[in-house]
């Protein structure tokens, strides 16, 4: 297993230009191009603008303009739940490559995973724009956590789908369960309302054991509430967690590694 | 020498799922098990303890009929899959050519699935910036490389996978019946970098069905039937040995075919026999000249039986030239068509008919007992009539029999109509409906070189 992991470094040349093929495939073809990685999160951004100014006006304390808060999560939990979906079909889609050519299965969810977080980061400009136009701009030292947190939300959503790719080329029905509990997962994660409503901390065991609350809480931390980072101990937590659990996932997709070629 | 190529003792047993797939999450989970719930209940051996080498620098070639494990064997020497039991040893570097284009995305042009193929088979963007002109070239398609894959025909796509694979430059070459890629053209180019990678020592695994290139190009084949290596060593007796098999194969299919047309021509007797033997007088002259000349409606070539049976054909059969009966022929060979009848009352008019007929229905010979000038005088109780052939001179070919007994004016006794399939094999690929026989002869300043 350890040689396996090692091999990864061996196949970034591989998963860069695979990353590479899946952004240049997905706008080829539309006039837009690459536009659309922009102007896709800012009508998104519009939208939920205009629900919460004018049809539902939000008036939480400290939490103005109100779409920009859900808007700090919302990206995020984009790239989480879209790279997982992606990785748990990811397998199943390449199967030409795992049955006909001698290829490193892992690198197929990783370059789902990869793939998500470049639209992540192409959608941030967009962001900060807004918080810029909207006078609310992110604590400047603070920025200084945000690539901790993308780099622990990369290990974490990294060992997920490896395990979900793994176990979705045996279990077909994985990514419709998948689709549904990702779902479940968003609305119980503080990301279009405030954690620190009363509400939220009366069940706050339970929000603290859904792990995307402390990248989520971060996120916003980071770039929408001014002051200090009061989550870090958790993020700094979630990251030695992440770190296990990538392992552990490898191993598992190890250990399932000489099935794929037959299952999928 | 030392060996490029290892198999010792392998086995690969390939699991089958059945219905599971749809429901075991909940159960795998219910019981912890996952691993374990992962083993299969059924299996299949693709390979069962096949053991061989392939020495460096030589071709290899593997034969055998469908599903006879010849790919499973290509993929456990690409590592694509692991082996149940045993150990594949490959020293070196491996390009497989088991699907070609195998990793090309159809949105994105031909120029960049080029650097991403290559760089999934193993090679560095260097690298591939080297011998890009020269895939390109190999591929033929200057012009459309900046198209994207999508608008490829298939020819295309395939000529340029087997371009990227062939320039990986690999120490071990693995080939799985991908010749038929190209047009003629291409696919001499292709044997044309075979040749060039033998020279230079390269090893070749080739999978494939074409005989002729086995027994051409390899320096050992290895024949596998249902998973088991049946023979391996010089080509040209491995597949004569196949040869032999798929020969006998085809017998048993021929007779299962024409058991299975008496018996359906036989269960609809009765009634149609009736029908046909009051219709035939009905129908005017031509079908009642059709018994008496099966050239005749050659045009209307339907399996069948009819005829009235106060004389009945019991069996046909057709003879080698030690006497046994058998359905694959060589071309040349002596052949006995063998009737057995029996005629419920002695009867004074009868004439006994064949008639061959290749594929297409064309009629290739057809005689009867009437027009070689033989009257009858009697025939009673059980008999038995033999047409032999000295030199059954047909081309290559599956061919199909008519056997008769009538009487003069064509009124049918028993007409068995295409019922029996027999095949004829041919080293020499002539046309035409027959063969005479022939020789060439040359003035001397005519020379030929003896092919090997």
């Amino acid at each position: 297993m350890l040689a396996n992991l090692a091999s990864l470094v061996r196949y970034r040349g591989l998963i860069q230009s695979l990353v590479a093929r899946e952004l240049k495939a997905r706008y080829r073809g539309s006039v837009l191009g690459f536009v659309w990685s922009f102007v896709n999160p800012l009508l998104l951004l519009l939208i939920y603008s205009f629900v919460f100014t004018t049809v539902m006006p939000n008036n939480v304390e400290g939490v103005q303009p109100y779409a920009l808060f859900m808007f700090c999560g919302i990206l995020p939990w984009n790239w989480f739940a879209t790279s997982l979906s992606d990785a748990a079909g990811s397998l199943i889609g390449g199967g030409n490559l795992i049955k006909k050519v001698l290829f490193p299965a892992e690198v197929l969810p990783l370059v789902s995973v990869l793939t998500n977080m470049v639209h992540f980061f192409l959608g941030l400009p967009i962001l900060i724009l807004f918080l810029i136009i909207y006078r609310h701009p992110p604590d400047w030292w603070d920025l200084v956590w945000f690539p901790i947190v993308v780099l622990i939300q990369l290990v974490f959503t990294a060992g997920l789908a490896l395990a979900l790719a793994a176990l979705a080329a045996h279990f077909r029905d994985i990514r419709d369960i998948l689709a549904n509990v990702l779902t479940l997962w968003f609305f119980a994660t503080p990301i279009i309302y405030p954690w620190f409503q009363p509400n939220v901390q009366k069940f706050r065991t339970l929000f603290n054991v859904n792990l995307f609350t402390h990248l989520a809480v971060s996120y916003q931390e980071i770039l929408f509430f001014n002051g200090p980072i009061g989550h870090w101990r958790w993020l700094l937590a979630l990251g030695g967690y992440s770190i296990v659990q990538f392992l552990a996932a490898y191993w598992l997709f190890d250990r399932l590694r000489d099935s794929f070629a037959e299952v999928v | 020498m030392t060996s490029a190529i290892e198999l010792v003792n392998v086995t690969k047993v390939y699991r089958r799922y059945g219905g599971r797939q749809f429901s075991t999450l909940k159960s795998a989970l219910l019981q912890r098990s996952i691993l374990r719930d992962l083993r299969p209940s059924e299996t299949f051996p693709a390979l069962t303890d096949v053991t061989f080498s392939v020495p460096k620098g030589s071709t290899y070639g593997v034969i055998g009929k469908n599903g006879s494990g010849k790919s499973t064997a290509l993929k456990l020497v690409a590592g694509i899959t692991k082996p149940t039991s045993g150990t594949v040893r490959v020293v070196g570097r491996i390009s497989a050519l088991i699907e070609l284009g195998a990793g090309f995305h159809p949105e994105i042009s031909g120029r960049e699935n080029v650097f991403i193929n290559g760089i999934m088979l193993g090679l560095s963007k260097r690298e591939i910036q080297e011998r890009f002109d020269e895939i390109v070239d190999f591929a033929e398609l200057q012009e459309f490389i900046d198209a994207p894959v999508k608008t490829y025909s298939s020819g295309m796509y395939m000529r340029l996978g087997f371009a990227v694979a062939i320039h990986v430059n690999p120490d071990v070459l693995l080939v799985d019946e991908v010749l038929a890629v190209g047009d003629e053209g291409f696919t001499h180019k292709c044997l044309d970098k075979f040749a060039e990678f033998r020279r230079r020592g390269k090893t070749i695994l080739l999978v494939t069905h074409s005989l002729n290139l086995v027994e051409r190009f390899c320096d050992e084949a290895l024949w596998l039937d249902e998973g088991r290596g049946l023979s391996h060593g010089d080509p040209k007796r491995v597949v004569g040995a196949y040869l032999t098999k798929v020969e006998q194969g085809e017998a048993q299919l021929l007779a299962e075919t024409t058991a299975k047309a008496v018996e359906e021509a036989g269960r609809d007797g009765p009634g149609r026999q009736e029908g046909r033997a009051g219709q035939v007088p009905q129908e005017g002259p031509e079908p009642q000249e059709r018994p008496a000349d099966p050239t005749s409606n050659m045009y209307q070539a339907v399996e069948g039986r009819w005829g009235s049976r106060e004389v009945e054909i019991t069996d046909v059969a057709l003879l080698d030239a030690s006497g046994q009966q058998s359905f694959v022929f060589h071309s040349g060979d002596r052949v006995s068509i063998r009737l057995k009848v029996r005629a419920a009352q002695p009867i004074d008019d009868f004439v006994f008919g064949i008639g061959l007929f290749n594929a297409d229905g064309v009629c290739c010979y057809g005689t009867n007992t009437y027009l070689e000038e033989m009257d009858p005088e009697q025939l009673a109780g059980d008999a038995e009539a033999m047409f032999s052939i000295d030199s059954l001179d047909l081309i290559e070919g599956t061919y199909k029999l008519d056997v008769a007994v009538h009487k003069r004016d064509g009124y049918p006794y028993d007409y068995h109509r295409l019922l029996y399939t027999f095949r004829v094999k041919s080293r020499t690929h002539d046309v035409g409906i027959y063969r005479p026989r022939h020789q060439w002869s040359f003035s001397p300043h005519i020379r030929f070189t003896p092919r090997s």
